[in-house]
C-alpha cells in the first residue's frame, strides 16, 4: 500500500462541440481546478498534461502547451499518452513525483477537441500499426467491438436489448443532473429501441458521441494540504495502470486477433478483471466498502461489464444487478452518476481525469442534486488501446 | 498489404500464423521478430497454417460506412457487411473477419461453426486486394 495524495482541486470546462482549440478547454478547467483549491498557478511546481494530437503538428505536447497558456512559471513539466487511459497516467505521474519527494502541488490537465464521427488512425498507409490495420483490412470501427462485446453477453448471460437500453436510460437521467454534460436531457427505453442501429446489436443511443471537453486536477502531498488548511482532503489511495497478462483471449480493441489459449487452460482473469483488482489491493479496499463508481460506458453493455469486472456482482449477473436498481442513484452501489460518457461523450485525454473529478465532486459532498448521500470511498475503471489499464480509488 | 497472413485457393485456402519453436506458442497476425510468451527465452517462430475451421465467439456488423483507411467506393450508397470473431478450434485463438457477402447478422449465431475462405476486399483499376472471409460451415455442407 502506498501513502495517499490530497486532491485540492477540481474542475473541468463543460463538454460538447464548442468547435474551438483543446488548448482552451484544458485552460478553462486548469485555472477552475486552481481557483477550487485555493492555488496561486505559481505554487505549482510540477505541470501534467494528457496529450491530445495538435491540429496540423505532428506532436503530443499538452504538459508544455497548457503551462504556456497559463503563463511560463519555470514548473516542471510532463506529457503522457495512453490513448483513453491518458488522464490516469497523468494522475499516476503527479502522484509518483509527489510522493517521491519531486513536487509538492501539481496540475493534471486532459483536453481535446474530437472530430465529428467516427475515431480514426492517423493517415498514410502505415501497416505496422494495428490500429490501422483494423480499419483498413476490416473496416473494424469502435463500436463495431462494442457490438461484439454485446452480443457476446446477449448469449453467455441472457442479457436483452432492454437491458443495454436500461444503462442508457439510467445515465441519461443522471446526466441531466449535471451542467458539465453535454447531453442533458432524459431518454426513454423506447428512444434506445427506435435509434438506428450501428453495429449489430448496438443502437445509436447505446454507443457514447466524441465530443470536445476538458478536466483538471490539482494534487498534493498530505503535507502540504494541511499547511494549506486543508485538514480532510479526498486523497488518492490508488492508481491501477497494469497491462494485460500473457495469453491475453478476449478481443480487445484494436487487436484482429487474441493470444491463443494453451490447451487445457482454464479461463484466465480477464484485463478488466486485472485492472480493478490491482487498484483494490493498493488501496487495501474491496468493492464492498465503494459507495460510488464511474466506469467507462464506451456502450451501455460495456456499463455491464464493467459492473462484473469490478466485482459489483459476480459473472453475468450485472444485468441483474441494474434491474434491481442498484448501481441508480439511490442504490447501493450507484454507477455513473456524472452521467458518464453516455451523457459526456468522448474527449480522451480528459475523461480518466474527469472520472476522478466527479468522484472528488461525490466524496466532498458537492455534486448538488446527484449526490449519492454519504459517499466516501469511489473508484474509476477505464481501458486505454494497445493494452493500458486504468483505474483510482480514491476516500475521504 | 498484409503478406503473408494468408495462403492458398479453395478448399487449400489458410490463414497463416507463426509458432514459437520454444514454446510452441502460436501467433496471428504472425509475429516474426519475438516470442511473446513472457516466459519464454524465445525460439525459432516458424510459419504454420491455421485450422480452417472454429465456432464463432461473436458477431456483429458495420451499418454505417467506416472512414479511411477502409476503402469503399463513396458513389455508391453503403452495405453493411457482418463482422466475425471466431475461436479457432485447435488453437484456441480468436480472430476477427468479415463474413461472406450475403451472410448478415441474422443468419448468425454464437457457437456456430464456420470455416475460412478467400475473399475480396476491394478493387481499383489496377489490383484486386484480397483477404479471408468467414462462411457459415453448413453452406457448403
Ligand atoms: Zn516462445
Amino acid at each position: 500500500m502506498t501513502a495517499d495524495v490530497a486532491v485540492l482541486g477540481a474542475g473541468m470546462h463543460p463538454w460538447g462541440k464548442w468547435g474551438r482549440s483543446f488548448v482552451e478547454y484544458g485552460v478553462a478547467a486548469a485555472r477552475s481546478a486552481l481557483a477550487d483549491a485555493g492555488v496561486d498557478w505559481r505554487q505549482v511546481g510540477s505541470i501534467v498534461g494528457a496529450d491530445t494530437v495538435r491540429g496540423g503538428y505532428p506532436g503530443y505536447v499538452a504538459g508544455a502547451t497548457f503551462a504556456k497558456a497559463l503563463g511560463w512559471q519555470g514548473a516542471r513539466v510532463t506529457s503522457v499518452y495512453a490513448a483513453c487511459a491518458s488522464g490516469a497516467q497523468a494522475v499516476q505521474s503527479a502522484r509518483a513525483q509527489i510522493l517521491a519527494g519531486l513536487a509538492d502541488v501539481v496540475l493534471v490537465v486532459g483536453a481535446d477537441a474530437a472530430p465529428k464521427g467516427f475515431f480514426r488512425p492517423a493517415g498514410g498507409g502505415r501497416p505496422d500499426d494495428p490500429d490501422w490495420l483494423r480499419f483498413r483490412v476490416l473496416g473494424a470501427t469502435n463500436p463495431t467491438y462494442f457490438g461484439l462485446y454485446a452480443r457476446r453477453r446477449m448469449a453467455v448471460h441472457g442479457d436483452t436489448l432492454e437491458d443495454f437500453a436500461q444503462v442508457k436510460v439510467k445515465n441519461a437521467a443522471m446526466g441531466a443532473l449535471n451542467p458539465n454534460a453535454r447531453y442533458r436531457k432524459r431518454v426513454s427505453a423506447r428512444e434506445v429501441a427506435a435509434a438506428p442501429v450501428v453495429a449489430d446489436p448496438l443502437r445509436l443511443l447505446d454507443i457514447c458521441a466524441t465530443s470536445d471537453g476538458g478536466a483538471a486536477l490539482v494534487l498534493s502531498s498530505m503535507e502540504f494540504a494541511r499547511r494549506h488548511g486543508v485538514d480532510r482532503p479526498v486523497r488518492i489511495r490508488a492508481v491501477s495502470t497494469v497491462t494485460p497478462r500473457y495469453p491475453n483471449t478476449v478481443l480487445d480493441l484494436p487487436d484482429i486477433a487474441t493470444d491463443a489459449a494453451p490447451a487445457g487452460a482454464s479461463t484466465t482473469e480477464t484485463f478488466r478483471v486485472s485492472i480493478a483488482r490491482a487498484a483494490y489491493e493498493e488501496a487495501g479496499i474491496g468493492p464492498e466498502d465503494l459507495s460510488v463508481a464511474e466506469v467507462y460506458d464506451l456502450s451501455t453493455a460495456l456499463e455491464l461489464q464493467w459492473y462484473e469486472d469490478l466485482a459489483l456482482c459476480g459473472t453475468g449477473e450485472g444485468a441483474k444487478l441494474l434491474r434491481d436498481g442498484a448501481t441508480a442513484l439511490g442504490g447501493h452501489i450507484p454507477v455513473n452518476v456524472s452521467g458518464g460518457l453516455a451523457s459526456f461523450g468522448e474527449a480522451v485525454p480528459a475523461q480518466a481525469i474527469a472520472q476522478v473529478c466527479e468522484i472528488t465532486w461525490q466524496l466532498r459532498g458537492e455534486a448538488g442534486d446527484r449526490q449519492v448521500s454519504g459517499a466516501s470511498v469511489g473508484i474509476t475503471a477505464n481501458q486505454g488501446l494497445f493494452g493500458h489499464g486504468s483505474a483510482v480509488i480514491a476516500v475521504r | 498489404m498484409v503478406a503473408g497472413w494468408f495462403t492458398g485457393h479453395g478448399d487449400d485456402f489458410r490463414l497463416l500464423g507463426t509458432r514459437c519453436s520454444a514454446c510452441a506458442a502460436v501467433f496471428f497476425p504472425r509475429e516474426d521478430a519475438h516470442c511473446r510468451n513472457p516466459g519464454c527465452s524465445g525460439g525459432e517462430l516458424l510459419e504454420v497454417p491455421l485450422s480452417r475451421r472454429g465456432r464463432v465467439w461473436s458477431y456483429t456488423d458495420s451499418r454505417y460506412r467506416p472512414p479511411s483507411p477502409y476503402v469503399s467506393d463513396p458513389e455508391l450508397p453503403w452495405e453493411s457487411y457482418a463482422l466475425i470473431a471466431v475461436e479457432l478450434e485447435y488453437e484456441r485463438i480468436v480472430v476477427l473477419g468479415q463474413a461472406v457477402p450475403g451472410v448478415n447478422a441474422t443468419d448468425l449465431a454464437v457457437g456456430t461453426e464456420v470455416e475460412v475462405v478467400p475473399g475480396v476486399l476491394c478493387e481499383d483499376a489496377e489490383t484486386i486486394w484480397t483477404t479471408w472471409h468467414w462462411r457459415p460451415a453448413e453452406v457448403t455442407r
